[in-house]
């Protein structure tokens, strides 16, 4: 009978759907199909296939591939701060007026 | 149409048990807005000294019964909001929720298939607003569900996963279990592995549009073994809902 | 302006009467030990393993786990602040103190501020005087095991008098500076000393 490994960090860890408050919040659309790009590799996808890390003073989100942080948000008494030095870029679809 | 992102109080309508440490909270929602399924919605918790708890829930009611949404919770043993879902809230009282929200773990039948859904334990959840939703679109999408759970009174929604099955519009359903199986069983009875994804795969195609939802690492797993049977990764959406103790 | 609602019934697991001397302001006391993290549980391996003192220092230093090991050790018995609010009394740790480790090195006059950085990529700054006179520890045993992976093992800073985030997870070494720099958190609103008994938990407090 194969042993898990059970590491409770790994396990806590979800995917960037789970943000998809906090971003709704920030950004005022829905995020989680907007198009990013890690700085790091330049791997490319939907910020809901980021890997979220939710428990910590702040939100961070990584690329699915190398890992390296895409995105941090830490949420202060009336501030929001936003570090996106992660991101290659990010591709918001704009409403038809 | 923008879905409000505003916190609006809730009224619960119904509380169901759906086995031993899970329930369904019906909500009766003064602001109803249609969700996609697989959508959730955060509940808050607020303490007269001003503590919060907040927590997402995926929606497991179709968004064809409007004005108000079931959110399926399993009572956690250091859970904070489930303890107070379970052991405190009663028919006819309020509370704060937020939603709908997520757009990336979502399927409509206008997106069509086959569709491949996988659950481990509670992750079954937004898998069955999916369901209910092709039920009532009338859809007949090919679709296959596998599900595990650790015995068979772990299950969730047992009887309403036979009832959808004998429908016979096209969807199967698969049940493994990891700890012990039911009297008599011939299906699956072991953790999610290669083989049985690729035989509950087949018939669908590697081109399915793939769901897989429930405890962080079953779902890291499970991701990992369908792109090794050859799924188009592409086409895999994984919601993991952090740890339950261990792997299901 | 309308009142906020509050929850029937909801008074949170986390209960503040028991010890309300001991706890900061605006803490509450947990029973478990919250596992919180900004990224995946760095692998390290033990034989690569070291610890380096560098920066404004007459002597750099570096030691290797069996080095470490050597070093005279310490037990302590410590209450442990997070800045998410939890709080955890009376936790037991093992491992050496900073002013062990900085006697091998030597201070310059001209450090000020201390950069502990980390494995994974973490990093945090505090101010020197809050890391020497018996302050602080690079602990590798909690509650009297092997500190576990994921709260931090091989080896963390324990810095119990600042908030948690301080106490970095993963630590390879310190870094000896004239002037602040921001860490991994510091850098997003977070404050750079962080006395929970002041409550300083924003760059704004």
């Amino acid at each position: 009978m194969e042993t898990i490994q059970t590491d409770l960090n790994r396990a806590l860890m979800l995917d960037g759907n789970a943000a998809a408050g906090i971003l709704a919040e920030i950004f005022s659309v829905e995020m989680t199909t907007s198009l990013a790009e890690c700085a790091h590799c330049g791997c490319q996808g939907e910020m809901g296939t980021l890997l979220a890390f939710t428990q910590a003073p702040g939100l961070v989100l990584r690329c699915r591939d190398c890992e390296n942080i895409v995105m941090r948000i830490a949420q202060a008494p009336g501030v929001t701060y936003l570090d996106m030095q992660g991101m290659a870029f990010l591709r918001m679809e704009r409403a038809l007026v | 149409m923008k879905p409000s992102l505003e916190w609006q109080i809730a009224t619960v309508k119904a509380i169901k048990p759906e086995n031993a440490r899970v329930k369904t909270f019906t909500l009766a929602l003064p602001h109803w807005s249609e969700h996609r399924p697989g959508q959730h919605y955060d509940v808050r918790l607020v303490a007269p000294d001003g503590y919060q708890a907040q927590r997402s829930y995926s929606i497991a009611s179709e968004p064809e019964r409007s004005g108000e949404i079931d959110l399926t919770v399993e009572l956690l043993e250091d859970g904070e909001v489930s303890s107070y879902m379970h052991e405190v809230l009663t028919v006819g009282d309020q509370i704060e929720v937020r939603g709908p929200i997520g757009g990336y773990f979502v399927w409509e039948a206008t997106m069509g298939g086959p569709l491949l859904l996988v659950a481990g334990g509670s992750g079954v959840a937004p898998l069955m607003s999916m369901l209910r939703h092709r039920a009532a679109a009338g859809s007949r999408i090919p679709a296959r569900l596998l599900y595990s759970s650790r015995t068979p009174g772990h299950v969730i929604y047992a009887d309403e996963l036979e009832r959808l099955q004998n429908a016979g519009d096209g969807l199967e359903i698969f049940h493994t279990f990891t700890r012990q199986a039911p009297e008599g069983w011939a299906g699956y009875a072991r953790r999610i592995d290669n083989q049985m994804l690729s035989e509950v795969s087949a018939p669908l195609g590697k081109l399915a549009l793939t769901y897989v939802c429930g405890p962080t690492l079953l779902v890291e797993a499970v991701a990992n073994e369908l792109v090794q049977i050859g799924m188009a990764p592409n086409l895999i959406r994984t919601e993991r809902f952090g740890p339950t103790g261990d792997i299901v | 302006m309308a009142e906020k609602f509050i929850s029937r019934g909801f008074f949170g697991k986390r209960r503040q009467a028991e010890a309300a001397d001991r706890l900061p302001p605006g803490q509450y006391i947990t029973p478990g030990f919250p596992v919180l993290s900004a990224g995946p549980t760095p692998r390290i391996d033990l034989s690569q393993w070291t610890f380096t003192i560098e920066g404004l220092v007459r002597q750099p230093a570096q030691w290797s786990w069996e080095e470490f090991l050597q070093l005279p050790a310490q037990s302590s018995v410590v209450d442990i602040h997070c800045v998410t609010k939890w709080s955890k009394l009376d936790t037991r740790w093992e491992g050496v103190s900073v002013d062990t480790l900085f006697e091998h090195v030597g201070i310059d006059p001209r450090a000020k501020f201390v950069t502990a950085f980390c494995h994974g990529g973490y990093s945090t700054n505090l101010p020197l005087e809050d890391i020497i006179n018996g302050q602080a520890t690079v602990a590798y045993k909690y509650d009297g095991q092997p500190l576990a992976p994921e709260h931090g093992g091989p080896a963390r800073l324990l810095v119990p008098h600042l908030y948690f985030w301080k106490s970095a997870k993963w630590i390879q070494g310190l870094r000896l500076m004239e002037a602040d720099k921001a860490g991994f958190w510091e850098s997003l609103g977070y404050h750079n000393r962080g006395d929970p008994w002041q409550e300083q938990r924003y760059w704004s407090d």
